[in-house]
């Protein structure tokens, strides 16, 4: 009983998510973020990066909140830890030491370093109401639990069934 | 100081020395940046009379202070030196994520001066400036260019402006190719002056912090701005099939010329196939390929359309489709198979030419072949008919490399006609050697004056008054009174947006253009400026252009039209019969010089000059 309570606390545990369909790459998602952030318009100390392939292909890309993160896991010093009940990546800015471990290890590229402060700049999702989804001029950015991801690709995926079907 | 670095960057490819040079607020506050910084550099820098060839030409680049900020369309960059094809203002405007890395290293403009002594490329790190040698990168083409130099520095936030073979081959009208292929710079043939330099691109790492003075009160703004853009009329047409979209307008409305200026008729060409650019619309894209948009940095529209090309001769490729493209490459060469055109373009920005300047110079071929002025022997064999892409193809390459007829095409359609003789002048569109872009100025006479005045030759981006005369806002077939002053105020208008170094796009946004673009300048520098100053700089620059050309020789016959403006009216369609007498437009040039404050003869007055506080210029021009 206890064990499933659990599960399904954690599948609400929202994070930003991209629709590379709708994505035009103009990395407004990481201006907006680096500003808000360290007060400046700066991608490099963005939580959110995007990825552009030539000619056509965009995505943005943040901290997809790992169940079990590689980078907590990885760090020598204890610095970073889950928050067990948002699930963002808690930094003990006294204790990180900017030794990069954590960036190598993030399987997504969601960690950069801030080289003013020396530290790690990882998403926090600015308490639960991340801003840069408000920018997205395309809507390409939600915030949206693993279940509400698989839901609309679920019905993604029926919808032109459907219509098969009724013709 | 917010929204400026404050700073310039001089390297002399020469000597190889490179210095810095701060840019005071009191400059900031009379040029506002970009292409006002740009002239004025060029004009302080750059001796006149100089071959622009050579090493005395001065290359600037320049942003401008929204650069690297939330406010839309804010990429834009200007490069800018004497044109190799017109021999007076070269100017030409990309947008890309180099415009941001650029700002982040800390500079607003970067002027580039003498000669390598083998190719080189620049590699500006902030505040590290190393000369590279260029020897492996010379001969490829402008996306593989900036893939190996990426690779090399091993760092996608390399940003990398390089030039192709065109520009190497110093083919008159090559381009400076940005960010991969994604946008460029195409006209009066900045791309020629950086190989006369040796110079194959300037990669840049920026990054530092893009500061501005009222960043909360920016944010917001900039946020309702995002959502009232993306709901805009004209933003809306952009986003869904690009300049295309408005540019079904014209074809349909008898404005954009087919088979070098033959036609403005599309239903009377004979070539019907499924692939046939006169079914474009946003499903039929979606519907034949894979069509997907991509943006500008910090762009919200994302005007750029990629197809995919699924089948045919030119299955597999992917490349973006503009309207310009589609007629200087397309409709103006008698070519309406889409995945062509597509084909084209790709080649072009690869190779580093101009679209539309490369499109009326095959075109210009094409109607000689017609006519029998060049023949199977002088084309190397290529039957050069209109509508025959597979010719296009294999041209194309030929100008960039120089070989056979490419060397002579190379030229530009004014020197090329000159060069080939026997009439070919009277079919040649230009101005000021300047290709003309996809607009037929007989029907739309106020964009023919336009065309005419422009200090930079044949050019749709000084005034764009094409858009007004095609919807109706003003009589398109008559230059009637008040066209002249509504000319000039779109100039000016257009000049303050390549000051701010925003795009033309963004038009939906302002409310009231001058004190919505006056709040944002406070907002970001600081500076408080009144809409009045504004409205000054547009028209100090314009007039500041026009005296860099008085300064390289121009005088009132150069501004002028082809011969077929006046004496071929449109063969057909429902603007059958327009046309321009020379008459009527020494009428109209009376008219813009009138509204323009300057005298019969087109010189800025000295009580003009010293109103704009261009005291230095009025002394030099000796008025």
């Amino acid at each position: 009983m206890m064990l499933q309570r659990r599960w399904v606390s954690k599948t609400h545990r929202k994070f930003v998510v991209s629709d590379s369909e709708r994505c035009i790459g103009c990395r407004i998602c990481e201006q907006v973020c680096s500003a808000l952030k360290v007060g400046g318009f700066n991608p490099l100390l963005s939580c959110i990066r995007t990825v552009r392939i030539e000619p056509a292909f965009n995505i943005s890309m943040a901290c997809r909140l790992c169940e079990d993160p590689t980078c907590v896991k990885s760090c020598p010093r204890n610095a970073l830890s889950k928050d067990e009940k948002t699930g963002i990546i808690k930094l003990d800015e006294a204790k990180c030491n900017g030794c990069k471990w954590c960036i190598e290890t993030c399987e997504f590229g969601a960690i950069a370093l801030n080289p003013v402060k020396k530290t790690i700049i990882v998403c926090d999702l600015c308490n639960g109401d991340p801003k840069c989804l408000s920018y997205c001029p395309t809507e390409a950015l939600s915030l949206k639990t693993p279940e509400e991801i698989s839901q609309t690709t679920r019905k993604k995926t029926i919808m032109p069934l459907v219509s098969r079907i009724s013709e | 100081m917010y929204g400026y670095s404050g700073r310039m960057l001089i390297v002399n490819l020469t000597s190889k020395k490179t210095k810095t040079k701060a840019i005071p607020e009191v400059f900031c506050r009379k040029y506002i940046g970009g292409n006002g910084f740009g002239i004025s550099f060029l004009y302080e820098h750059q001796k006149p009379g100089i071959d622009p060839l050579s090493p005395d030409n001065v290359l600037v680049f320049a942003v401008g202070p929204f650069c690297g900020t939330v406010i839309p369309t804010n990429a834009k960059y200007v490069v800018q030196a004497k044109s190799p094809l017109t021999g007076f203002l070269g100017k030409s405007i990309g947008s890309s994520f180099w415009s941001w890395a650029f700002r982040r290293a800390g500079y607003d403009a970067l002027l580039i001066k003498g000669r390598a002594k083998k190719p080189t490329y620049l590699f500006i790190d902030d505040d590290i400036i190393e000369f590279r040698d260029a020897e492996e990168l010379w001969g490829r083409d402008c996306c593989e260019t900036d893939k190996i130099i990426r690779d090399t520095i091993g760092d996608d936030n390399v940003r990398v402006a390089a030039i192709g073979s065109a520009g190497e081959n110093l083919v008159r009208f090559a381009s400076i190719v940005s960010d991969h292929h994604h946008e460029d710079d195409g006209r009066t043939g900045m791309g020629a002056v950086m190989g006369s330099k040796q110079l194959k691109a300037v990669a840049v790492r920026g990054t530092k912090t893009v500061e501005v003075a009222k960043l909360d009160e920016l944010l917001d703004l900039c946020k309702e701005y995002y959502q009232r853009i993306i709901r805009g009329s004209t933003s809306t047409v952009m986003k869904d099939l690009g300049t295309i979209g408005t540019g079904i307008e014209y074809l349909s409305n008898y404005a954009t010329p087919i088979r070098n200026f033959q036609s403005t008729d599309a239903s009377k060409e004979s070539t019907h196939i499924s692939e046939d650019i006169r079914n474009i619309s946003t499903e039929w894209m979606q519907e034949q390929y894979v069509h997907k948009s991509i943006a500008c940095a910090g762009c919200p529209i994302g005007c750029d359309h990629i197809d995919f090309i699924r089948a045919g001769p030119y299955k597999g490729v992917a490349y973006k489709m503009e309207y310009q493209g589609m007629y200087a490459l397309g409709t103006n060469c008698g070519i309406w198979y889409l995945p062509a055109i597509v084909k084209a373009g790709q080649l072009c920005d690869g190779l580093g030419i101009d679209v539309i300047s490369t499109g009326v110079v095959i075109a210009w071929a094409m109607e000689c072949f017609e006519k029998g002025i060049l023949t199977l022997k002088d084309t190397g064999g290529i039957n050069l008919s209109f509508g025959n892409h597979e010719a296009l193809m294999e041209v194309i390459p030929k100008i960039a490399h120089r070989e056979g007829l490419g060397d002579i095409l190379a030229e530009g359609v004014k020197r090329a006609s000159e060069k080939i003789g026997k009439g070919s002048d009277k079919i040649a569109m230009h101005s000021k050697g300047l290709e003309f872009p996809g607009f037929d100025v007989r029907g739309l006479k106020a964009t023919a004056l336009s065309f005419a005045v422009s200090t930079r030759g044949a050019d749709h981006m000084s005034a764009a008054v094409f858009g007004p005369e095609i919807r109706g806002r003003i009589n398109r077939f008559r230059f009637e009174k008040g066209h002249n002053e509504f000319v000039v105020e779109k100039e000016n208008n257009l000049t303050l947006y390549n000051l701010l170094m925003i795009c033309r796009f963004s038009g939906d946004l302002w409310m009231n253009f001058y004190s919505d673009l006056a709040h944002l300048y406070a907002l970001v520098t600081g500076i408080p400026l009144t809409t009045e100053e504004l409205r000054t700089v547009g028209e100090r620059v314009w007039n500041m252009e026009k005296a860099y050309n008085i300064r390289e020789g121009w005088t009132r016959k150069d501004d002028s039209l082809p011969p077929r403006v006046f004496n071929d009216p449109i063969p057909d369609g429902d603007a059958k019969g327009s046309h321009l007498t020379r008459e009527e437009f020494g009428l109209m040039l009376d008219d813009y010089y009138t509204a323009r404050g300057w005298t019969r003869d087109g010189m800025p007055t000295k009580r003009k000059l010293i109103e704009l506080g261009l005291n230095d210029v009025a002394k030099e021009m000796g008025v």
